[in-house]
């Protein structure tokens, strides 16, 4: 199904503070489920990921790893990364392998961080975008990720991150790094048949011993639109998955003036709108389709 | 694969990629298939989380497989047979075995000559200074008729059953650790997973790829494998099999076809100079039937050599020149890779073709394939890419004034510029569509067979009647719309073949003949072309059995059969063994699920299930390998450790030595302590991705896996650089630090293991050492497969590189 | 209008940006959001207009084969271009067939990257001949080098050649020259190989199996 790209927040707009969903009728909201137990660190989804939105390739060296990049940058939106655990006597290896890429919180921190308008879109169907065409360079959405995840571009002096392949999701597609994960580690589909499809896959992963499986999806930012099941719940610092990440609308106040400044200006047109709906009534589409 | 095909008729992958999550229990060994092969380890994994099944590796290394399964054992290079016979001994010794389907479907009641025996790691018929075995003792006991005598109970001491315990009952756990170098509690563990299957309800796979085959005794360590699926009776079975996963796109079309040495397409044999006629060929190659009641359907040879000399040679092949036999070249003793560089080294070969093929890095000992290398008048590369293989006069360190070999390079297409047909490695062919058209200057592969033939041809009859013999190549069949450049199509119709009289693609092999009237270029492909079209071309997608066989869904050989053997998936009346996972059933009149190779009408209770081999059943003994009809544990050529079961015999016994290569291998006294081995990892695909910058990004240097212990000892940091030298050649490299190797206590002392990926040259986007620099230039007793995976080698920090 | 003013000002309007948008281009404002929106008054089209166009929308779709293992992964190969007698078409784009069932859709890193392998720069465009002791190639055409394949290939098969063995009997085969590859290629192809070198007498044959 196509989707229709509903809107819910802007940065530096009111609508950070009120989402606009009450403005809409709920579409679908999807989410990717990571199950860890279930990935094999094949960088499949990195690469395709790269692929489809034409990511520059960079150079990299081994620095002693099977993990490509050491970090994430603005052109890799997502890094397999590799951690090896001894969690018991020493024959209890783990090799905990991870998909680092934007999580798209329900409350996005990044977004309620940035002073830039326009620059931070948050949609009804949960992904949450950067459009470089707005994007001041400020960086604060960088500091307002509760997950280290946007990476500024000192060539283009913006800030980017994993857009949910959004290209893909409003054309009915899955995102890229879905498609192609060869075991089925990352799967998509409404959030609430991922949270049921997570609850399965704890069950499985406990019968198998893992008693302390869980699902990642944490409140403190209202939820995730990327989730993990995860086999060491317990061990969420192997992961480098924060326990309480949080962010809030609430991070809004105490930023800059440059940030009061746009919202005001875009609050005034939202409340000129509704003056204007009060008095003149809804606009008529030009043309009719 | 030589040893599936000495156990159960046929070389190929018995099941394949979907079938897998029909299993109960995955055992992954001699392969990574997260790495190797992601998308068709999908199918373990479905098994695990959907079927409940239970995934187990055992390997040297901890891999990206072992990340996934539940449970990984550590073993020492080249300890596999160790292991598995192990296993072998676990099943026997605790009734683990499914005895029901031994009794029916496998030679375990088959009476053994008296003469058969083994002492002291040898077999009956040593002979030393052949280094060969007579195989006389390894034969059956026959009765009047000339069948062979049969004990159903299974208590004859001669009979394969007995024997088989008796051999594997030297490899106690204990001694599974002292070889292989895992615990005894490790051991057992494991062994009570893998023999979990020996029962009707429950199936258990393997999956292997070349980290069994590239051994000095590759082709034992699969032969025990296909001895333990039978003894647990998982051949023939959906969720069973022995699963060899192939490494290239079309590695089983290339065999099926038979770009081997051996072979001539559709697994007949090529004619050796003693057959000199083509009676005494088929006679030789035809096998004649061990037990009153058995399809053998190896009978049928001559009807698939015939027909396929009639594709070859059209009316040039006539009973009367018998068939174009002569035609064929007779060939002596073995022709595999490590032999034709042997003969070049030699002198004896000129020219060498290479096509898609990186024929230096690929190995062995690269020093050494240099040196013969050198040695050629001519060689000719034709690749889409210019590789190291067309550039070795340059290879770092040599003169190329001093090498006087004239190199031709090709570009050619690939892929996606042509159609054409992919065979994976369970045996669906897969038709392709051309995408794109090839850039202009760019020919097909082809082409240039087309234009070599025909201008071979013509400068033949330009030789006149002084022309070397040229009979065949006047005579061979090149009827194509544009015989310079033929279409697939046209070459898939020729493979699948005609009724020659009217013209009519055939729609099965079973309607071959060996008068003439037929033609097929490969009889197991026939069936892939038919008048009802390309069935290789097929995208249905329905699968009623659940099971995966999607029979409607391009083509698979033989018959679009999907399992092979299916006949052993169901008991002596017909009833499968378990009823949730059918291969076939006997419903009263016919068998219906998969594409039976029983007659599809013949009832059960008649000839065995195994329709390839002479016994109708499946050979838990079998005189087919030159190196033993039971496996035995031998230490690689280069083993950091004595042989624990017989010191005097440590190796393999009937390896061929190639000259001078006992000089390039380890010795008393030098100092190479540790176990080394190589593989692959998942972002690359042997060298080609080289010229893939999103895949150079993903895994850019050439590195050396070091145990975190080791490291320690020699000073070697983590992100740091590690030399590593055989005796043969060095590599040096970024060092991965890792606790994915750990020490291994083999016969009373401390092993280190040390890994190596292939991939890296002096030609591509990356740049590094040659892996094969370091392997020895030895190969399996029966395939010559070298042994890439269990060598020694010493290591040492080398310092960070300056520029 | 006064909104249009606001929106405006708030840097939300991409109308007057032209063409200067760098990774991503317009999509026709024809999203619902944008009607719903529009219901308050004003419209947020163009914030999600900055979402781009499908790179595949326009695409022509081929079933192919995966190039690397031998799993047999169902791919599909996008390629652009009008077919016009004066255009080439090329490959911008790979991912795997959702119908196979095999791969069902999926691709490792080797496959998901198999549009750089397809039009990769360094595909050689020409055959090039490396004289004896020479320190470079030479690019020679066609011609040239089918010619020089086919002289060397007779004249090392002619000193080879032998149609008797020590013994007398017939062997008819040279060994004088090997062939070895490809596991790479077509089945066709393999199977013309096999077919073209035995019938040239040659006993030397081997593929990637092997190693």
């Amino acid at each position: 199904m196509p989707d229709t790209l509903a809107i819910k927040r802007i940065s530096a707009s009111p609508s950070a503070l009120i989402p606009l969903a009450s403005l809409r009728s709920g579409g679908p909201v999807y989410s990717k489920l990571v199950d860890i137990s279930k990935c094999i660190g094949c960088k499949g989804c990195e690469v395709a990921c790269k692929e489809w939105n034409d990511l520059k390739v960079e150079q990299t060296t081994n620095f002693g790893s099977f993990q490509s990049h050491k970090d994430l940058s603005s052109n890799t939106w997502l890094l397999m990364r590799f951690n090896e655990v001894e969690l018991g006597d020493g024959d209890d290896l783990t090799w905990m392998i991870k998909k680092d890429a934007c999580l798209h919180c329900e409350e996005p921190g990044c977004l309620f961080a940035c002073p830039a308008p326009g620059a931070i879109v948050q949609y009804q169907n949960g992904i949450v975008d950067f459009n470089q065409d707005n994007c001041i360079g400020c960086q604060y959405c960088v500091s307002g990720c509760p997950f280290d995840i946007p990476r500024y571009d000192k060539e283009t002096k913006t800030v980017a991150k994993c857009n949910m392949c959004i290209d893909r999701v409003e054309a009915g597609l899955e995102p890229a790094c879905v498609k192609t994960c060869p075991t089925n580690a990352i799967e998509w589909g409404i959030k609430e048949d991922m949270l049921a499809l997570a609850d399965k896959k704890i069950d499985r992963l406990r019968e198998r011993g893992y008693e302390h499986a869980a699902v990642y999806n944490p409140g403190g930012v209202g939820g995730t639109h990327m989730m993990y099941v995860v086999p060491h719940g317990d061990r969420l610092e192997d992961y480098r998955l924060p326990a309480h990440p949080t962010a809030s609308p609430g991070q809004l106040r105490g930023l800059n003036v440059l940030q009061r400044v746009g919202s005001y200006l875009l609050g005034f047109g939202v409340i000129s709108a509704l003056v204007h709906f009060l008095a003149v009534g809804p606009e008529r589409p030009e043309e009719s389709v | 694969m030589a040893s599936l095909a000495a156990t159960f008729g046929r070389g190929a992958m018995t099941n394949h990629w979907k079938d897998i999550k029909n299993a109960d229990v995955v055992l992954v060994m001699g392969a990574n298939p997260a790495e190797n092969h992601p998308c068709g380890f999908k199918w373990a994994l479905e098994a695990r989380d959907e079927n409940n099944a239970t995934l187990v590796t055992i390997d040297p290394r901890f891999t990206r497989t072992s990340a996934v399964a539940d449970k990984h054992m550590q073993i020492r290079p080249g300890s596999d047979i160790a292991v598995l016979g192990g296993l072998i001994r676990h099943m026997l010794a605790n009734d683990l075995y499914h005895a029901d389907y031994v009794r029916e479907h496998t030679n375990a009641s088959f009476l053994v000559s008296g003469d058969f025996g083994f002492e002291d790691g040898l077999f009956s018929g040593f002979d030393e200074a052949a280094s060969a075995y007579d195989k006389t003792s390894w034969s059956y006991q026959r009765d009047a008729a000339g069948f062979v005598r049969r004990d159903m109970t299974l208590q004859d001491p001669q009979c394969a059953f007995q024997l088989l315990k008796t051999h594997y009952e030297r490899y106690t756990p204990a001694m599974v650790a002292r070889i292989a170098g895992c615990t005894e509690e490790k051991f057992l563990e494991m062994a009570d997973i893998i023999c979990s299957t020996g029962r009707a309800d429950r199936v258990g796979t393997i999956m292997y790829a070349v980290g069994w085959t590239m051994h000095t005794v590759g082709s034992q360590i699969i032969r025990t494998a296909a001895i333990i699926q039978l003894l647990l009776g998982n051949i023939g079975r959906p969720g069973g099999g022995v699963n060899a996963l192939r490494g290239h796109a079309n590695v089983q079309g290339a065999t099926d076809h038979a770009i081997v040495a051996e072979m001539l397409p559709g697994y007949m044999k090529v004619p050796t100079p003693a057959q000199t006629t083509l009676r005494e060929y088929l006679d030789a190659s035809t096998p004649t039937p061990l037990v009153a009641d058995t399809v053998n359907y190896g009978g049928n040879s001559p009807k698939f050599f015939v027909s396929q000399m009639k594709a070859w040679f059209g009316d040039h092949a006539t009973a009367a020149n018998e068939f174009g036999y002569q035609y064929l070249a007779k060939q002596d003793g073995d022709a595999t890779w490590l032999s034709i560089w042997d003969k070049v080294r030699q002198g004896d070969i000129e020219g060498f073709i290479s096509l898609g093929f990186n024929s230096l890095l690929a190995g062995p000992d690269v020093p050494r394939l240099l040196e013969s290398m050198s040695k050629l008048k001519w060689k000719v590369v034709i690749d889409p890419f210019l590789l190291d293989s067309a550039e070795f006069w340059r290879v770092p360190g040599m003169n190329p004034a001093e090498v006087q070999t004239e190199v031709m390079y090709m570009p050619t297409t690939h892929w996606i510029e042509r159609d054409g047909s992919f065979t994976n490695s369970g045996r669906w062919v897969q038709w392709k569509e051309k995408a794109i058209d090839a850039p202009d200057g760019v020919r097909s592969d082809t082409y240039v067979l087309s234009e070599l033939f025909w201008r071979v041809k013509e400068l033949y009859l330009q030789d006149g009647e002084d022309a070397v013999y040229n009979e065949p190549i006047q005579n061979l069949t090149w009827d194509y719309l544009n015989p310079r450049e033929p279409t697939l199509t046209e070459l898939a119709k020729e493979i699948n073949g005609y009724d020659r009289a009217t013209g009519r693609l055939l729609s099965s092999f079973g309607e071959l003949r060996d008068d003439g009237g037929t033609s097929a270029g490969n009889w197991i492909y026939t069936g892939s072309y038919t008048e009802a079209g390309n069935m290789m071309a097929r995208r249905g997608t329905d699968d009623p059995t659940g099971l995966g066989m999607h029979h409607d869904w391009a083509f698979s050989w033989p018959l679009n059969r999907r399992v092979l053997y299916t006949r052993a998936s169901a008991d002596a009346e017909g009833r499968p063994w378990d009823s949730t996972r059918p291969g076939i059933a006997w419903n009263g009149s016919r068998w219906i699920g998969d594409v039976a190779d029983y007659g599809a009408t013949t009832p059960p209770g008649g000839p065995g299930a195994f329709i390839m081999t002479e016994e109708g059943v499946a050979r838990l003994f079998s005189n087919h390998l030159v190196d033993g009809p039971f496996s035995e544990h031998y230490e690689p050529v280069e083993s950091p450790t004595t042989n624990a079961l017989h010191e005097s015999v440590a190796v393999n016994p009937i390896l061929n030595w190639y000259d001078g290569v006992r000089e390039t291998l380890a010795a008393e006294g030098d100092d190479f302590p540790y176990a080394c081995t190589i593989y692959r990892v998942v972002e690359h695909e042997h060298f080609v991705t080289r010229n893939v910058p999103l895949l150079v990004e993903a895994m850019p240097d050439f590195f050396v896996e070091v145990p975190e212990g080791l490291a320690a000892l020699k000073g070697i940091e983590n992100g740091g650089r590690a030399r590593v030298w055989s005796k043969r050649g060095e590599v040096e490299g970024v060092a991965i630090v890792t606790k994915r190797i750990k020490p291994l206590l083999v016969n009373g002392q401390t092993v280190w293991t040390v890994g190596i990926p292939v991939h890296w040259g002096f030609v591509g986007i990356t740049q590094g050492s040659m892996a094969n620099l370091l392997t020895p230039y030895i190969g399996d007793a029966n395939t010559r497969c070298p042994e890439f995976k269990a060598f020694l080698v010493n290591i040492e920090r080398a310092e960070p590189r300056t520029t | 209008m006064v909104l249009e003013g606001a929106v405006s000002a708030a840097s939300l309007c991409y109308c007057t940006r032209g063409m200067a948008i760098s990774r991503r281009t317009f999509l026709k404002a024809s999203v619902g959001g944008a009607v719903g929106l529009s219901a308050l008054g004003f419209d947020l089209a163009p914030v999600h207009a900055a979402v781009r166009q499908l790179k595949i929308r326009n695409a022509r779709e081929y079933k192919t084969v995966c190039p690397y293992c031998a799993v047999g992964c169902g791919t599909i190969a996008y390629t652009h271009g009008s077919g016009g007698l004066n255009t080439t078409s090329t490959v911008i784009h790979v991912e795997g067939d959702p119908d196979n069932p095999i791969n069902g859709g999926t691709l490792c890193p080797k496959g998901a990257s198999q549009m750089q392998l397809a039009i990769s720069p360094r595909l050689r465009k020409s055959p090039m001949y490396r004289a004896a002791g020479a320190n470079e190639w030479q690019e020679v055409d066609w011609d040239f080098a089918m010619d020089w394949f086919a002289r060397k290939f007779k004249e090392s098969r002619d000193n080879t050649f032998m149609e008797r063995d020590a013994q007398g009997r017939t062997v008819n085969r040279t060994n004088g020259i090997a062939w070895v590859g490809s596991a790479t290629v077509a089945n066709e192809d393999a199977y013309l190989i096999t077919k073209t070198m035995r019938a040239m007498g040659l006993t030397y044959i081997d593929h990637q199996a092997r190693v």
